[in-house]
């Protein structure tokens, strides 16, 4: 339904002062990671902003990104952005089912046309459209339909920005991220498995304070959230810099919160908010937790080449045994075992499956 | 154990990463600025890496000085004023008491404590009302 208060108006009316306003804005400001100076422009913007109208439709996808946005505790910025923009639709969350949701998003899309923000959860399956559909309607043909009236779409978490998940090899479902369908619209990509929830509402907040598309990098991604990568804002650099590192989970130095890096850690080439912004209220993060980065916010993050394989590590173990053992002149029949760890070792860093058969045709 | 605020080593649970040096600088030099040129200075301390523990060992330092306050607008907010004059640590809270932002304010008085334009347009509005009921 329309409504044409501003938001300032809006938190009034719920009885929020001036004082709450202000404090809004700060924290605002600290999730869209700008300069505590930049409280007063923000709070003179959200003055004058409007509400918007969202759309948001779940793809191929876990609901992991709805859940983290819903499951902060309220009332969070998360909550209060939500309480006043318009959420016109939401497969998940919305009450209505069967032909009410159609005829909502249809209605949604009509009063809003032009003007929406289009936000995607999840990927597309084109390979057989099948795979993924909401009341009979293929993923591909809703996208490509509520794309038309849109003012920007929102990719939310790495599913829907690079095809995350279900993109990974053997991508048995054809999936495609949106940006790979949609070529004229504005598309802003917030990755991660999934996102933190702040940032997916300070995208929103972004937007609607500057109504315009912030700045992006070469990925898509917002500069604000994605500008610098988790291993240059880890609070565990310093022991990387000294070349102090945890060897295994366990040891002195896990203990002592040496640096992850030889543990697989995947910060130094993931870009994300997790390192200051932290996760659930800014309680934690997984490095902090002692795991590290899984790179969950980069494309093909799921074909790395393993979670535990520190990032210098060119190729598995197995393969290494494998060239060793063929390098030392061995038997016929260990080449042959050698050759078959090794076809192993690739399918295990593609994802695909191997077969016994398939072992006894490479023997 | 003490513990040179620039030394990125491990204290028990604790890591010090070596970041609380370069805020206490930067809070040194915000502090004389404020003096000479009457402007304030926000630090965002959610925009810095910190280790376990580390944002603690800052607090300790800066200490909790003669001037303390406590606003409930969405969640409390507390504003200390620390050891040094001059410097508040501001805390935002919700109502489930997670904490929402965290700032260094280096300033005569933090904005926040301000009673605000509009609020107190509202409260000219409200007492005549509370006058007609009461008396």
């Amino acid at each position: 339904m329309a409504d044409d208060r501003t938001l300032a108006e809006m938190l009034r009316a719920q009885g929020i002062t001036r004082r709450g306003f202000l404090k809004f804005c700060a924290t605002t400001a600290s999730m869209m990671a700008l300069s505590p100076a930049m409280v007063p422009k923000i709070a003179a913007a959200l003055e004058s902003a409007r509400r918007p109208s969202v759309i948001w439709l779940s793809f191929q996808e876990c609901t992991g990104c709805t859940e983290s946005l819903t499951r902060s505790h309220s009332p969070s910025i998360e909550k209060l952005i939500f309480d006043v923009i318009s959420l016109d639709h939401h497969h998940t969350l919305m009450a209505a089912s069967g032909h009410a949701v159609d005829e909502a998003l249809n209605e949604a899309m009509e009063e809003n046309f032009g003007k929406y923000i289009l936000i995607v959860d999840g990927s597309i399956p084109v390979g057989n459209p099948a795979y993924s559909t909401v009341s009979g309607i293929s993923n591909l043909d809703m996208l490509e339909h509520a794309a038309k009236g849109a003012a920007a779409i929102v990719s939310v978490g790495t599913c829907a920005a690079y095809g995350g998940l279900p993109y990974a090899k053997p991508n048995p479902t054809g999936a495609v991220a949106v940006s790979d369908i949609i070529k004229d619209k504005p598309i802003i990509n917030v990755p991660g498995c999934p996102p933190i929830p702040v940032v997916i509402t300070g995208v929103l907040a972004q937007f609607l304070t500057f109504g315009k598309i912030p700045e992006l990098d070469s990925l898509g991604r917002p500069k604000a959230f994605y500008g610098q990568n988790i291993h240059d804002r880890c609070y565990r650099r310093p022991f990387y810099e000294r070349g102090q590192f945890a060897e295994t989970f366990d040891d002195e130095g896990a203990k002592k919160g040496w640096c992850l890096f030889k543990l697989g850690c995947k910060g130094p080439v993931t870009y994300n908010a997790c390192a200051t912004t932290k996760w659930n209220e800014g309680t934690s993060w997984p490095v902090e937790a002692g795991h590290g980065c899984l790179g969950c916010s980069q494309p093909d993050f799921w074909d790395m080449g393993g979670f535990y394989n520190a990032l210098s590590v060119p190729t598995v173990d197995l393969a290494k045994k494998a060239a060793v053992g063929i390098a030392a002149g061995a038997a016929i029949g260990v080449a042959a075992g050698a050759l078959n760890r090794r076809k192993k070792a690739k399918a295990v860093s593609e994802h695909q499956t191997v077969t016994v058969d398939d072992l006894e045709k490479g023997a | 154990m003490t513990m040179a605020c620039n030394d990125a080593t491990t204290s028990g649970e604790e890591i010090f990463t070596g970041n609380v040096t370069p805020i206490l600088n930067e809070i040194r030099h915000a502090l004389n600025t404020l003096l000479e040129t009457g402007e304030s200075t926000i630090i965002d301390l959610r925009a810095l890496p910190m280790g376990p523990g580390e944002e603690q060992h800052l607090e300790s330092l800066l200490g909790i000085g003669e001037a303390t306050a406590t606003i409930n607008a969405m969640g409390p907010t507390t504003v200390n004023e620390s050891l040094f004059a001059g410097v508040w640590l501001v805390t935002h809270r919700n109502t489930d008491d997670e904490i929402l932002g965290k700032f260094i304010e280096i300033t005569r008085i933090p904005s926040i404590l301000e009673s605000q334009t509009e609020d107190i347009r509202g409260a000219l509005k409200a007492l005549p009302d509370l006058l007609a009921e009461n008396c």
